[in-house]
């Protein structure tokens, strides 16, 4: 188990620039308390992944620091790679060796000393369900199953810290909800997780604190309860089965709250007092002898604080024009 | 903690060996492609050991130090192409987040290289005894042709590592493969430099690097113990080496941002 | 963590109307599908015209692609006829035109074979990358596909041929034959590029993996080795002059020679080899066609 310690995340004021004149990562403070799961939320290109390689010390920043563990990412770099542990964005497999040989090569790597090796191999590969496929080649193993393997060999050498980059992305369902569990019970044990996703569900589901990041900066920070709570109240929604009566059922929702967004054929209000005026909505609508064709209660989520603080939806809004570089290949 | 150099070393190279050795279309053209083009030089280049001047009767004699070079480019392409592949997938970024050392990650990769590269030179070696080529130089000579073989694959293979490191991209890296493969065509492969007639064929075989690598296998089989022909040889070889290492280091820089 | 789904059960609530009347449709609806109506590109020659054009678009765009089908026939015009041109001496050796025109009439007709292989792989990186199937369902004739290929193979052919006939004339190639000659060298030329596309389009077409490159690549490059490459069929010895002797690529070789020098040799026998292969692999690619539509 991982001591509970000095195994927190500072970041203050991260720059990191590329050639061209893309900013990826545009001055990100942000602070990760030991032992918490915190979600790095954002579309593709807001620079989640960027910000993954500088904590990990596999990219340096252009400006501002950057703290792991109690240590600089630039100037104690590799101290840093002892204490953590990452699963990147891609699965980083070589497709020729089998489960077992990875796990030897990266315990040998970690200097595991050798009568330790196979058993820490052993376990992990148990810990992630992979024993019987230990003896098979990568290249023969399913999505899950690699990214399974990747998170054992990132826990190899006990790190008190995990970068999980874009975990679950393309695994199905099943494998998901595998993988979200490994996480928790990591997070029982007192590993810190700096969990990068653009899936609102598994922020929503894993993280104690969500950070969203959009075009490099951080647009709001708070656990999903509280940033959902301070974009407002739910609202409800309603079509009238008449598209004339739109303005009677306009009257009648407005009496239990203020006019909110809704679709272009219908009427929504917030709700102020929450969820439990929808009865007495129903009773009112019915009172005015309206009809109507849908009626809907929306909960604040995820997208909706992205919506209300970027202008945007995070789930539309994956063709962003700015992708973030590939950091290896266009160094500023 | 973290692994001793040795062990770094020792395990990437184990690893590189097996993954090559677990990829037989890799090894096919390593293998195939020098034996097939000896087998079908060594006939249809017979007429060349009439012209006055050439140093054999034994076209596949003269021709069998080919093999070596030949193999050594197979060598670059495949060490380029594996090593981008792991840069493709990430598993460099992985091998980049443990204690490894910067010199550890090619150097792991490289003494793989050299074993491999020793290996091949076997084959060649047994191979050309196979064709009816005779190496004047006799056992000793077989061991300084590893020795050589191994080394040039080495050399090469540094600069499919510089491919590797700058593009990132096992395709390019595979692009490369006619640029590379013209320092074979235009040198002494065919021919003794002494009997090029085209003036400007002449020039450039006498300045391309290669002519001498090839001299130096050549003239193990032929002459036996030529001082000269293995000083350059070896020569060549320790000079591509050290300057594929340099630039090695240089493609790192920007590949491995590491802090 | 669990408290902030707690709204998330809310969130599904949904509740309709009393009316029991479905909704009506939303203006933003996709109107009922139009019957189809006949493409126009439908006919083998229009699906075949629509993907030349693509092939040659991208032959074009991406300069990469076209680099290695240049420098190879390059490398070894100048390896060949200039690190070679001593051969010229050997006794025996008796070629009007010269050493350069000698090799340059190899390196021409292996260019043309390998403008066809190079297409194969076209067709196999197409399938690896799913384009091919995109292309196998829009197109309304099938074989169109496949004659569509072999017009890029001899695209890119021409390109290749011309840049490699420049610069052998600028290296100072004689040529002594006459224009009828070159015109049936290139002819000769353009009907080896149908053969050699039609044997990989058909290993292509079964394999669908690029993976199957060498087994398109190896039996072109062994038939046009082990024929008379370096210098004439009677200058070669031993087991090499047997195999050269029933080598179909021996005739092409022969023929070309002779087209260029103005000596005819083996001419009529070239083209009915030529003509006699590209019926063969016609079929071996129509046939790989069919293996590539069941396997969908």
């Amino acid at each position: 188990m991982a001591e509970k310690g000095d195994n927190g995340i500072e970041v203050d004021g991260l720059v990191r620039d590329f050639k061209g004149g893309v900013r990826a990562v545009d001055g990100i403070d942000l602070r990760v308390a030991p032992g918490e799961i915190y979600g790095f939320l954002g579309p593709n290109g807001a620079g989640k992944s960027t910000t993954s390689l500088i904590l990990t010390t596999l990219l340096p920043p252009t400006a501002g620091s950057a703290r792991v563990a109690g240590l600089d990412v630039v100037h104690h770099g590799s101290e840093v790679r002892r204490l953590i542990g990452a699963s990147l964005q891609d699965s980083a497999l070589d497709p020729f060796l089998t489960g077992s040989e990875h796990m030897r090569l990266q315990s040998s790597l970690h200097g595991l000393p050798k009568p330790q090796r196979e058993a820490r191999g052993r376990e992990l590969l148990a810990q992630v369900g992979l024993t019987e496929a230990a003896e098979r080649k990568v290249g023969g193993y399913s999505g899950g199953m690699k990214r399974r393997l990747d998170l054992a060999l990132a826990l190899v050498h006990r790190p008190r810290l995990l970068f999980l980059d874009e975990p679950t992305t393309g695994l199905d369902p099943q494998s998901r909800a595998a993988l979200w569990d490994e996480v928790r019970r990591l997070s029982v044990d007192g590993v810190t997780v700096f969990l990068t996703t653009q899936y609102l569900e598994e922020a929503d589901a894993l993280a104690d604190r969500v950070g969203i990041i959009d075009h490099g900066r951080i647009v709001a920070e708070g656990t999903p309860a509280e940033l959902k709570a301070a974009i407002g109240r739910p609202s409800v929604e309603a079509v009238p089965h008449d598209p004339g009566e739109r303005e009677r059922l306009a009257a009648v929702l407005e009496r239990f709250g203020e006019p909110a967004a809704a679709a272009s054929n219908g009427v929504a209000v917030r709700l102020p007092r929450g969820a439990g005026d929808l009865a007495e909505i129903v009773r009112a609508i019915d009172a005015e002898n309206l009809q109507v064709a849908d009626l809907r209660l929306h909960s604040p989520t995820l997208d909706d604080v992205f919506l209300a603080k970027t202008g945007r939806s995070l789930e539309g809004s994956a063709e962003d024009d700015d992708a973030e570089p590939a950091p290896e290949t266009i160094p500023a | 903690m973290s692994a001793s150099l040795i062990t770094q070393v020792g395990s990437l190279a184990q690893r590189s060996m097996l993954k090559t050795l677990r990829q037989p279309f890799q090894m096919f053209p390593i293998i195939f492609f020098p034996a097939i083009l000896l087998i079908i030089n060594a006939s249809g280049l017979h007429a060349a050991t009439l012209l006055p001047g050439f140093p054999t009767h034994s076209y596949v004699s003269f021709a069998i130090a080919v093999a070596f070079i030949q193999g050594a480019m197979f060598s670059l392409i495949n060490t380029g192409t594996n090593l981008a592949e792991d840069i493709e997938t990430g598993f460099f970024n992985r091998l980049a987040l443990t204690p490894l050392r910067r010199v550890s990650l090619i150097a792991g990769l490289l003494v793989g290289v050299a074993a491999l590269g020793a290996m091949q030179s076997v084959v060649y070696i047994l191979l050309g005894v196979l064709v009816g080529a005779h190496l004047d130089a006799g056992l000793g000579g077989a061991l300084v042709v590893i020795v050589l073989g191994s080394l040039t694959a080495l050399a090469f293979s540094s600069f499919g590592c510089v491919a590797a490191l700058r593009t990132g991209s096992s395709e390019a890296v595979q692009g490369l493969f006619p640029l590379f493969f013209v320092f074979i065509f235009l040198s002494s492969s065919n021919l003794p430099r002494s009997l090029l007639k085209t003036p400007w064929f002449h020039t450039v075989a006498t300045w391309n690097p290669i002519s001498y690598l090839i001299e130096g296998f050549r003239s193990l089989y032929i002459f036996g113990w030529d001082q000269t022909a293995l000083l350059r040889g070896f020569g060549v070889a320790i000079g591509l080496l050290l300057l594929g290492l340099l630039a090695v280091q240089w493609a790192m820089k920007t590949r491995l941002q590491r802090t | 963590m669990g408290d902030e789904n707690e709204a998330a059960t809310n969130v599904s609530a949904t509740t309709h109307t009393t009316s029991g009347e479905p909704p009506p449709t939303p203006p933003s609806s996709p109107s009922p599908a139009t019957p189809h109506e006949p493409q126009a590109r439908s006919t083998v020659w229009g699906v075949a015209l629509a993907i030349a054009w693509r092939g040659v678009h991208t032959y074009v765009r991406r300069p990469e692609l076209a680099i290695p089908s240049l420098v190879f026939p390059l490398i070894f015009l100048a390896s060949f006829a200039g690190g070679l041109s001593a051969l010229g001496g050997v006794p025996g050796f008796d070629f009007p035109a010269g050493y350069t025109a000698f090799q340059f009439v190899f390196v021409l007709l292996q260019a043309a074979m390998f403008s066809g292989l190079f297409t194969g792989f076209t067709i196999a990186f197409d399938f690896e990358s799913g384009f091919a199937r995109r292309l196998m369902l829009a197109a309304g004739n099938r074989r169109g596909v496949a004659l569509g290929y072999a017009l890029v193979a001899l695209t890119r052919a021409t390109i290749t041929l011309t840049v490699v006939t420049g610069v052998a004339l600028l290296a100072g190639m004689q040529i002594t034959g006459d224009g009828v000659d070159m015109f049936g060298l290139y002819a000769l030329a353009a009907l080896l590029v149908l053969v050699g596309f039609g044997w990989a389009a058909g290993v292509a077409f079964r394999f669908r993996t690029i993976q199957a490159g060498p087994l398109m690549q190896t039996p072109v490059f062994l038939i046009l080795f082990l024929a008379p490459v370096f210098v004439p069929l009677p200058l070669l010895r031993g087991w090499i002059h047997s195999v050269a002797s029933v080598n179909p690529a021996t005739a092409f070789l022969d023929a070309g020679r002779g087209l260029i020098s103005g000596v005819h040799n083996h001419t009529a026998l070239a083209y009915i080899c030529a003509v006699a292969l590209i019926g063969v692999f016609t079929l071996w690619t129509l046939r790989g066609l069919l293996a590539a539509e069941r396997a969908g």
